[in-house]
């Protein structure tokens, strides 16, 4: 089978031209060892099926990226029958500096020039016929958005993938000519395949090619020197290439195009107009916030638009609604927000199915152990694992919307200066923000980072920033305590947890930015596309394939995982089922028991007068979701209540504030309230809930992710004893900014030594 | 002679020489900053940096740091 490369800038309409060509066959993986999207797929539409590999988006085939290895390993060692490169009209000097990199490489190629319709809008107009004879390669104009033309540009990749072709290059009148024909030969000799772009690529000295072709580097470099005065160029040749490449271009390539009107820098575009709003140096960031506030409000709101508190009558109707099955899912305190409809269904779908199961079992007789199983255990483990796909698809949609209308760009562009400090950039802000919705679709979305460090510096840091499901825990335990102690305001409380969490991710940074992920920052030059609206076929196509994703892994690792804590929680060691109210003998609770001192530098481990177990355990139910971590308080307090011959009773709606239950374990086990807190703490920034973990397993390198686990694990641990030694005894605190200060100190001479080193060698290379 | 970095809003100029090394420098070329090349200083971020110029007929952001490296005329 045919097999043929899209390569492109990006936001040159490759993925759109991508999902045209492809349609519902589109694979989406990984490339091998690194987190950058693989896109393959099908062609059906000709005479032949071909198979379509999309590259990344890149702007050049330097060795500095990724993306740009990746695309150029697969160019050179995958030998495909065709590339078709795509030029985005509107953009054609930058577009075509890629193409003059991939003709020199000795595959059939074809450019499809998009957005020639934006140009007739214009009323600008490219003389195609002359394009294609300067450039050597057939030209085919195609509108990727609507579709249009795509068959003519296959039946023409189709014919020209059957020709043999020989690179070519704009660089061969240039100064460097010489240089390179002479490399070019070099590397025949030796019957290295793609001499030429191989020739180009030593003269520029690349540092790829330098490697692997070391003998010829040195006589290339030796020509350059004895030919100096006869060619005239004794420079930098990487800088005279990437030159003589735009200036051929210029004059050769571009001048096929003609203006209706001269350009001008104040003459402003629609795009440029919207930007001056959106990038104001006064406006643009409140407008930003707004943004955001719009996307959390139509995600999580349960009363959207604040209908219900300001026309109160409708609030009583939307009340008195929600008490019915139906109404609950869209009605509250108001209307509900599309993202809690959606949840509310599902959740409403899911317990039904649930009850069906637990119904249809008991008729049949079996177990009550398999009972359990199904019920509790497997189709529990899904259903709280897929309630959150409602909310994660939704925050989705939003940031893809953002992203591809080109408003992102424009956010990282506000936002660097901050974050810089932090050693990320600002792309890095949104995912962030987004985790204090959901960490899984926030980690995903660390894909627009470009440099590996800062993405999974910034994988790491997410869950910190509290989520959604950790609100219980926050509500909970801060209302337990105020009703327990009556100390304290529960609001009070609930912000600070909220802000450690952030201060922690912020200090996470700043000190992996100096230890582990040190290193210089990666530039920051960045596109900034022309704002446009973002196709639909496109967002829902990326939708599904990260829904898809997600079931995948839900019905997977993430359902294994759930499985067996709710074997643990609901066997004891001899086998028996003991259900989820003798959690009190079950497997877990005296795993529980045997892992209690841990938490002791935590507050709540052997110190704990009573039942201490009791938060390990929650702690570790709080991986299936964070909120099991209240639902499991819950069973406990039914548990202990039972085995110490009493009972607690509380009504449904009690319940499930998780106030109650907490209340009563606190009275039951004699925790202190330093301990809490420290609780609360340590179940917001230790591992995050499994659908999380997997996320982040996704999106960092291979091999690299135990890592992330340790650093999970080390940071909750000592956050959580800084709060709780703090709290309780006061006198520590001197001994922590002690240990702060050292650890400052520290970092900083050892930061001056690798600083001397990297010097050291730095100057040892220029010496060779 | 000066640097792209210190141009004011609304300035245009031409590239003479790139300078730096390594990935920031290779990065500067690829997107087009090349000598000849006119540059056009069209707004700063709200905080100052980084900056967004126009060069070859699209919208480019890099921040100061990285701009000092580019001498226009």
């Amino acid at each position: 089978m045919l097999k043929f490369a899209l390569a492109g800038n990006p936001n040159s309409g490759k993925t759109t031209l991508f999902n045209a060509l492809t349609g519902s066959t589109a694979h989406v993986g990984n490339w091998p060892g690194v987190t950058v999207d693989k896109k393959t797929g099908v062609y059906k539409k000709g005479e032949t099926p071909v198979d379509i590999v999309d590259l990344p988006g890149i702007y050049s085939l330097s060795p500095y990226t990724p993306e740009e290895v990746i695309a150029r390993n697969f160019l050179l060692e995958e030998s495909p029958d065709c590339i078709i490169n795509i030029v985005d009209a509107t953009n054609l000097e930058r577009n075509l500096y890629l193409t003059t990199q991939l003709m020199e490489l000795d595959v059939p190629m074809i450019v499809a020039l998009n957005m020639t319709d934006v140009l007739d809008r214009r009323g600008d107009k490219i003389d195609v016929r002359l394009l294609e004879k300067r450039i050597g390669l057939p030209v085919v104009e195609i509108s990727a958005l609507k579709g249009a033309n795509t068959e003519t540009l296959m039946t023409r990749a189709i014919a020209t993938a059957k020709e043999k072709r020989q690179g070519s290059s704009v660089l061969r009148g240039s100064v460097l000519g010489s240089a390179i024909a002479n490399a070019e030969i070099a590397l025949k000799l030796k019957e290295v395949p793609a001499p030429l772009f191989h020739a180009v690529k030593l003269v520029e000295k690349d540092e790829i090619e330098v490697q692997n072709h070391p003998h010829e580097a040195r006589a290339v470099e030796s020509f350059i020197q004895e030919n100096c005065q006869k060619d005239g160029f004794c420079g930098d040749a990487e800088a005279e290439i990437a030159d003589a490449r735009y200036k051929y271009i210029t004059s050769h390539f571009s001048s096929t195009l003609t203006r209706a009107r001269k350009p001008s820098y104040d003459e402003l575009s629609k795009s440029d107009k919207a930007d001056k709003v959106l990038t104001h140096k006064i406006w643009g960031l409140p407008i930003f916030l707004v943004i955001l506030f719009g996307v959390f409000h139509l995600t999580f709101s349960e009363n959207l638009l604040y209908l219900g508190s300001i026309i109160k009558p409708f609030g009583e109707w939307c009340g008195e609604k929600s008490e019915t099955a139906w109404g609950g899912i869209f009605f509250a305190d108001g209307l509900n927000s599309p993202g809690v409809i959606l949840f509310n269904a599902l959740d409403l779908l899911t317990s039904q199915i649930g009850e069906w199961l637990g119904a249809g079992l008991e008729a049949l007789t079996v177990k009550e152990a398999i009972v359990g199983l199904v019920v509790d255990g497997v189709w529990g483990g899904i259903a709280s694992v897929l309630s959150f796909l409602p909310q994660i698809l939704v925050l989705f949609l939003f940031f893809s919307i953002l992203e591809d209308t080109g408003y992102m760009a424009r956010v990282a562009f506000m936002l660097d200066r901050i974050f810089r400090r932090f050693g990320v950039s600002g792309r890095a802000f949104m995912p962030m923000i987004m985790g204090f919705g959901c960490s899984v679709p926030a980690m995903i979305n660390t894909r627009t980072m470009a440099d590996e460090r800062e993405r999974e510096a910034t994988v790491r840091v997410i869950p910190f920033f509290s989520c959604g499901a950790k609100m219980p825990i926050l509500l909970a335990i801060s209302g337990g305590i105020v009703a327990n102690f009556g100390i304290g305001n529960a609001d009070v409380i609930t912000y600070s947890m909220y802000l450690l969490g952030v201060v922690t991710a912020l200090v996470s940074l700043l000190v992996m930015r100096h230890t582990t992920k040190r290193g210089e920052a990666s530039p920051f030059i960045m596109e900034l596309p022309t704002y446009h609206i973002p196709g639909f076929k496109n967002l829902m196509l990326h939708l599904w394939d990260k829904a898809k994703h997600f079931i995948q892994k839900a019905f997977t690792i993430i359902l294994i995982s759930c499985v067996i804590i709710w074997f643990l929680s609901n066997f004891t060691w001899n086998w028996t089922y003991v259900g989820e109210d003798g959690m009190v003998t079950s497997i877990l609770a005296s795993l529980g028991q045997l892992i209690q001192p841990l938490f002791t530098p935590l507050g709540f481990g052997s110190q704990v007068p009573a039942f201490g177990w009791v938060f390990a355990v929650a702690a570790i139910t709080g991986l299936i979701a964070k909120e099991n971590v209240i639902a499991t308080f819950g069973s406990l307090a039914v548990a202990i209540a039972a085995a110490m011959g009493g009972s607690f009773e509380a009504t449904e709606e009690a319940l499930g504030e998780g106030i109650v239950q907490v209340e009563y374990l606190i009275g039951a086990t004699g925790i202190s309230v330093p301990a809490l807190i420290s609780f609360i703490a340590f179940n917001m920034l230790t591992i995050p809930c499994f659908a999380a973990v997997a996320a982040a397993r996704g999106e960092t390198a291979k091999g690299k992710f135990k890592w992330t686990l340790l650093f999970w694990i080390v940071t909750s641990y000592l956050v959580s004893t800084i709060v709780y030694t703090v709290g309780e005894f006061v006198w520590p605190i001197a001994v922590w900014l002690a240990l702060a200060a050292l650890t400052v100190v520290g970092i900083v001479l050892y930061n001056k030594r690798m600083d001397k080193k990297e010097q050291l060698e730095k100057q040892k290379k220029t010496l060779k | 002679m000066k640097l792209l970095s210190q141009l004011k809003v609304g300035e245009q100029g031409t590239v003479v020489a790139v300078n730096g090394e390594g990935a920031v420098r290779r990065r500067l070329f690829d997107m087009g900053i090349t000598p000849g090349a006119e540059v056009y200083l069209r707004k700063k971020a709200p905080l100052g940096d980084p900056i967004e110029i126009a060069i070859r007929g699209y919208e480019l952001t890099l921040r100061k740091a990285e701009a000092a490296h580019v001498e226009i005329r």
